[in-house]
């Protein structure tokens, strides 16, 4: 049994300076990138495939079977994008590790696009992370002055080039193919798929998208192999993982714990619940999976575990809210975020998120009916699959899942126009 | 000849800086949201010589630049303050405090009878102590809730009076440190490291990359690990697995 808390990609940031290289070289950073260089690219798709890694962006799709999927042939250029447009409410894993430790994700980068034989990495971040945009500037810089970017890396024959691109306030992009359409300086907007980015992806060249954390994962994994990353975790879902922890507990912040840790451990090591008040409902990964209460206290919170109690992983954006938050409150919030962050390209989500919204606000401002709750379910249902992307399935979550634990709340805003409705009969 | 009003904004070094942010790129619009980023740092706001501007270095249209330059929340319609102050009004930070943040900005900024809304400016755009307000969408920074941004840099764990006593010091012509990130510059100067652009002097640049970072709240986990010894497994040098050749 691993321990409670297992730092790897945080067991640098305690360090001073844990951003320089100097501070990355003197604990064993850029070690693993020779070992990768000294082996094949087959090698590294083998063994990411044998860690079990999965993407750590939300979806938890396999990384090594992802990589596989790149052509082997380089009839046209390939290229890696680490998707850093961390946005998702609750989600704030990526921008801390950018901030304590860059040279991972770089390192992590010239080992996965050895892996897929690209020659030149994007990293789109988020336009408001400035600190973190500065940060991977510095370290590119750095990392070139040393050798490990740019023409010949270490003697090994392989060039690359990072490029750092700042975005510029747009949820959407966190999609990856609205991110490859805003990295080609066009509106952030999804692509049907197929062609998948393996097939055409940035100019239409075989791409790979990977999450921050999932490629800041790969030196680790290079040097501990698969065994020893599937050491931690559980078996369809291996490895550590940052668990952001936010809200009414003691002490919120970043847990890189086993996936599988539940809730009831996570409080456990942030101190409880702030000031004694009880929990009512939280989010296991990011506003856009659908919420749960006190009766999952005990959920294993990795990739099945929570699918199969009705939610879904996401983020490990735990966000935690106590009995003083009202529910259709928080799911109006959330919903006015989708309805602001619908890139407008698919009608469903357009319209629907614009109706939603509305149809909330009225609730909570005290004007609803109860016939509005099943309007909202009924809007839900027909924005739930039906958009090129995930805004619109992660726009219904807080609402379907509002109303499956707390339709008495829901009710009970309906309680003045019901009033008034008798009033008007008698 | 008179000069195109956009000759006259964006001189010799902005039209340099425009080449260089092209040639990072492998197809030239790929250049667009930088470029944008850096008419930006000029005006303090995308006007219409900057649609200009950026559709000429691209050989695009106004049309397709404006309809790029409308779509992202941080690219500005109308001339922002010295500084842009971003208050997180999502679930969580609303929960804790930033919705109430944001309504007490709004009228210790504007006035009880006229709030200062969205997006709009105290005091006059380009003018010291100006401060354009915003409440913001998540700043990925949940556990430090609620918190505000100044030209993105981070000020956490705030408070009505925390907030209150940020923004008259900005007013004052004070530059509060933030909890994370570089010192202190002003809007411009922030869109001009977002294009890509970054001190030439090697002092200020070390001090920028160098601005605080290691919140209490980011290094929890690690150091609770720490305290009570709880480590990751021990990793052994095992060689990378035997894979048929193809």
């Amino acid at each position: 049994m691993a321990d409670p808390i297992t730092p790897v990609l945080t067991k640098r940031w305690l360090s001073p300076n844990s951003w320089q290289i100097a501070t990355y070289e003197a604990l064993e950073g850029y070690t693993a990138v020779r070992k990768a260089l000294a082996g094949t690219p087959e090698q590294l798709v083998q063994l990411v495939k044998d860690s079990g890694l999965r993407g750590r962006g939300g979806a938890g799709f396999p990384a090594g079977i992802k990589w596989s999927f790149m052509p082997p042939n380089e009839d046209k250029p390939h290229y890696l994008v680490i998707n850093a447009d961390e946005g998702e409410p609750g989600t704030c894993k990526d921008i801390p590790l950018m901030m304590a430790d860059p040279h991972s994700l770089i390192e992590g980068c010239i080992i996965a696009s050895y892996a897929m034989r690209s020659h030149h990495c994007f990293i789109y971040v988020r336009g408001e992370a400035l600190h973190c945009i500065r940060r991977l500037n510095a370290a590119v810089r750095e990392a070139e002055k040393a050798g490990y970017l740019g023409e010949n890396i270490l003697g090994s024959g392989f060039d690359l080039k990072i490029t750092v691109h700042a975005g510029a306030g747009a949820y959407i992009c966190g999609e990856e193919t609205a991110l490859l359409d805003s990295l080609e300086g066009r509106r952030g907007q999804p692509r049907l798929k197929p062609p998948f980015p393996a097939a055409a992806g940035l100019y239409a060249a075989p791409t790979t998208v990977n999450n921050v954390e999932t490629i800041a994962s790969a030196p680790f994994i290079v040097n501990g192999g698969s065994s020893w990353f599937r050491e931690m975790g559980r078996e369809k879902s291996p490895g550590p993982k940052i668990y952001s922890i936010s809200g009414h507990v003691e002490l919120p912040g970043q847990y890189e714990c086993p996936l599988g840790t539940t809730l009831r451990e996570l409080l456990d090591m942030a101190g409880g619940m702030k000031d004694g008040i009880p929990l009512k409902f939280w989010t296991p990964g990011g506003s856009s999976t659908p919420m749960f209460t006190v009766e999952h206290l005990d959920v294993p919170l990795d990739f099945e575990g929570a699918a199969e109690a009705g939610s879904m992983l996401g983020t490990t954006a735990v966000q935690v809210f106590n009995e003083t938050v009202s529910v259709p409150w928080a799911v109006m919030k959330w919903t006015q975020f989708y309805e602001h962050e619908s890139c407008g390209k698919c009608t469903p989500c357009r319209e629907g998120t614009y109706w939603l919204a509305q149809i909330l606000e009225r609730m909570v401002d005290g004007h609803g009916t109860e016939e509005d709750i099943d309007t909202l379910l009924d809007v839900c249902d027909n924005i739930l699959g039906r958009s090129f992307c995930a805004l619109g399935d992660g726009a219904v979550s807080p609402i379907q899942s509002g109303i499956k634990y707390f339709r008495e709340e829901f009710l009970a805003l309906c309680e003045s126009t019901k009033r008034e409705l008798v009033g008007a009969q008698a | 000849m008179t000069q195109a009003p956009e000759e006259v904004l964006f001189d010799a070094e902005i039209v340099s800086k425009a080449a260089d942010l092209i040639g990072r790129y492998p197809e030239s619009r790929s250049a667009l949201l930088p470029l944008l980023h850096l008419v930006q740092s000029v005006q303090g706001y995308v006007s219409q010589e900057g649609i200009s501007f950026c559709a000429r270095q691209l050989d695009l249209s106004d049309a397709e630049v404006s309809a790029v330059a409308t779509f992202y929340t941080m690219y500005k319609r109308k001339p922002c303050g010295e500084h842009l102050v971003s208050v997180c009004t999502n679930t969580l930070c609303a929960a804790m405090g930033g919705d109430a943040i944001y309504k007490k900005l709004q009228t210790h900024l504007g006035s009880e009878e006229k709030p200062l809304g969205h997006n709009e400016t105290a005091g006059t755009p380009n003018e010291p102590g100006s401060i354009t307000l915003e409440h913001a969408e998540c700043l990925a920074a949940c556990d430090l809730a609620p918190v505000i941004q100044v030209n993105y840099e981070y000020y956490d764990n705030q408070t009505e009076e925390k907030a209150v006593a940020l923004v008259d010091a900005l007013q004052a012509g004070k530059k509060p440190a933030p909890t994370r990130g570089a010192p202190l510059s002003s809007f411009k100067a922030a869109e001009l490291q977002l294009a890509g652009f970054f001190p030439d002097d090697e002092i200020q640049y070390r001090k920028d990359v160098d601005g605080p970072s290691q919140a209490v709240e980011t290094l929890r986990g690690a150091k609770i690990a720490q305290d009570r010894g709880w480590v990751a497994p021990v990793a052994k040098d095992v060689p990378l697995p035997e894979v048929e050749k193809k």
